[in-house]
């Protein structure tokens, strides 16, 4: 064991950077491993799940809402026990393996059109194991820096474990966009979108060997020595009324509010930009890269603040703030793509078509427009309409497919506005780790922390992009075909302002110096 | 403050309230239209056999969390864990 010495005030710098360094790095690559599976969610679903087999779409929707936001909380309720029983250490060190070992296997799996409907059962298996695991994971860390820290930079140092669920996203992203350059679209959408999963073996094994160099958090080590462990944590944190109310309010008055602050800035702004806008799939994800990466330095700095001012003050600031300025920041995203308000250059537009015919004698007839505007952005829309040779069979719906690229000025603004809201996700979610160890005893902190956390984040947080959208295709009338792309900020809006209100009334304005307890 | 926090209770008992009603009353909606081939049958059912499971227990949640703060649990938060367990 190489863990340094622990003293009153938390663990000597250097032992401490070794800490956050070890819980760091492995939370990193789980949010990698939970994210590479949603960022490639489109060629998954048709190599596993073919939309004409309604089994295998009905599993591949189940994948996604079910491992992602259904079976978080029943990871945290799991490896929160486990962790408060056996302790921090290998608990983090059992979900990191079964994070690692699930994405490198599906990066294996055979797919639909070899192994029939075993390719949906053994993908949606495996997306369960990653979601429990992910469940898991956060907790762990975020109690094990947060027990090491000394007594006011607990912020500063918990931020640490803060910023790996961007940074993750942010490496996903990456592995994603190096492999679909080096080996082509078509490689890439064949076989290549594998790489990215069975990457992360390696990641898990360096992660691994740092995590077991580590010691057992000293907080929990003591307890333990004073025979002060809790038999079962479940009832203590859930069953007692005065935890769980704690619990509730740590749920009602802060998690909530920034589960739908964090998915809004990432995540739903990225929805937004690419279905609403149509705006091109790379030029998206540089501007997400860029924006997370100039942001990510924030998680620190709002962490360290609210050592300062409180962690009330930092959450509820960035809370009111998302609230009251969504609607601006939506409504210049959209004006920025907005073929309408551009000035087309016709010299440099042009449309052309061309017909396909097939062996059974259906027709497919593509028109291809493309528009240059004055600003440097252009547009491509491509039309397909399919005649069948059989008249007397209803016609399928004509497909269009409109590609935007921003301008140069406008792909920059764009990166800004998203970078605005991403600050505003380091200003909720910096502090939230050390604010919910606060909260909770050490012997029930890692269950007791874990359950408000996945709720707030996975359910509340993880289904902001999905409620949204459907709250915009529900806007889609008659009479406005286009809906109203605006309605869905509502979701988030509503949600926290609630938190903001309760958490302005209920949350203690000072942070509890004490986690010893 | 505490008589604010406590009155507020009834607002929280009132919001779980109606956010249950609404489910309920969005999803029968949604689902006698899938039914009646006005919306995909599948993915709406889907949509809320998810739904309905995942914010129902939530929703009684702030239903109790309502009751803490009208019965004054709230009026003082507990700082050790003498207080909490």
């Amino acid at each position: 064991m190489t863990q340094s010495s622990t003293t009153s005030e938390g663990v000597e710098p250097k032992g401490l950077m070794k800490v956050i360094t070890a819980s760091s790095v492995g939370t990193l690559i789980e949010w990698y491993d939970f994210y590479i599976y949603g960022a490639m969610a489109i060629i998954i679903a048709k190599q596993f799940f073919p939309q004409d087999n309604p089994t295998a779409a009905f599993l591949a929707a189940l994948a996604t809402f079910a491992a992602g936001f259904v079976v978080r909380p029943f990871g945290a309720l799991v490896f929160g026990r486990i962790g408060d029983i056996i302790g921090r250490k290998y608990t983090f060190l059992l979900t990191l393996l079964l994070m690692g070992g699930s994405t490198f296997a599906i990066g294996l799996v055979p797919g639909y059109a070899s192994i029939g409907m075993w390719a949906p059962f053994l993908i949606l298996l495996l997306r369960f194991v990653q979601g429990l695991a992910l469940g898991g994971e956060y907790g762990g860390a975020a109690t094990y820096v947060a027990e090491h820290s000394p007594k006011g930079r607990r912020g500063y140092f918990t931020a640490y474990i803060q910023t790996t669920a961007t940074l993750g996203f942010f490496l996903s992203l990456g592995v994603i966009l190096i492999t679909r350059k080096t080996l082509g679209v078509d490689a890439f959408n064949d076989w290549g979108w594998r790489v990215p999963f069975i990457v992360s073996a390696l990641l898990i094994a360096v992660s691994v060997y740092i995590r077991l160099r580590m010691a057992e958090s000293p907080l929990f080590a003591k307890i333990k020595k004073e025979g002060k462990i809790s038999k079962n944590p479940l009832k203590e944190s859930f069953g007692k009324k005065s935890n769980l109310k704690m619990v509730l309010l740590a749920l009602f008055a802060a998690v909530m509010g920034q589960g739908v602050v964090w998915y809004t800035g990432q995540f739903y702004a990225q929805t937004f930009i690419e279905r609403t806008l149509s705006v091109e799939f790379e030029q998206v994800r540089y501007l997400l890269c860029f924006s997370i990466l100039l942001a990510t330095p924030f998680f620190l700095v709002f962490g360290a603040w609210s050592d300062k001012i409180g962690r009330k003050t930092v959450m509820l600031g960035g809370m009111f703030l998302a609230i009251v300025t969504y609607f601006p920041i939506y409504k210049t995203m959209y004006r920025i793509a907005d073929p309408a308000v551009k000035t087309e250059i016709a010299a440099l537009s042009s449309t052309g078509s061309k017909v396909a015919v097939s062996a059974g004698g259906d027709s497919t007839l593509t028109t291809t427009t493309v528009k240059a505007f004055t600003d440097g952005a252009s547009m491509k829309i491509v039309k397909k309409e399919v005649r069948l040779a059989d008249k007397s069979k209803p016609a399928p719906k004509p497909e269009t497919v409109k590609t935007f690229w921003l301008s140069s000025s406008g792909f920059w603004f764009m990166m800004f506005l998203v970078f605005i809201q991403i600050l505003y996700v380091t200003m909720v979610y910096g502090p939230i780790a050390a604010f919910l160890v606060e909260l909770f005893p050490t012997r029930i902190r890692y269950t007791s922390m874990s359950l408000p956390y996945h709720i707030g984040n996975g359910i509340f947080g993880g289904l902001t992009p999905f409620i949204a959208t459907r709250l915009f295709d529900a806007s889609k009338t008659t009479e406005n075909p286009g809906g109203d792309p605006y309605v869905g900020l509502w979701y988030p809006i509503l949600i926290a302002s609630a938190c903001f209100i309760i958490g302005l009334l209920y949350l203690p304005s000072k942070n509890d110096e004490d986690v010893s307890d | 403050m505490n008589s604010l926090k406590r009155l507020a209770g009834f607002v929280w008992i009132a919001l779980g309230a109606m956010v249950i009603y609404l489910l309920f009353a969005q999803a029968g909606l949604e689902i006698s239209e899938a039914h009646a081939g006005k919306r995909p049958l599948l993915d709406t059912q889907m949509f809320w056999y998810i739904i309905i499971p995942i914010f129902l227990p939530i929703m009684i949640g702030l239903l109790l969390f309502g009751w803490f703060a009208f019965k004054g649990e709230y009026d003082v938060i507990a700082r050790d864990s003498e207080h909490l367990t």
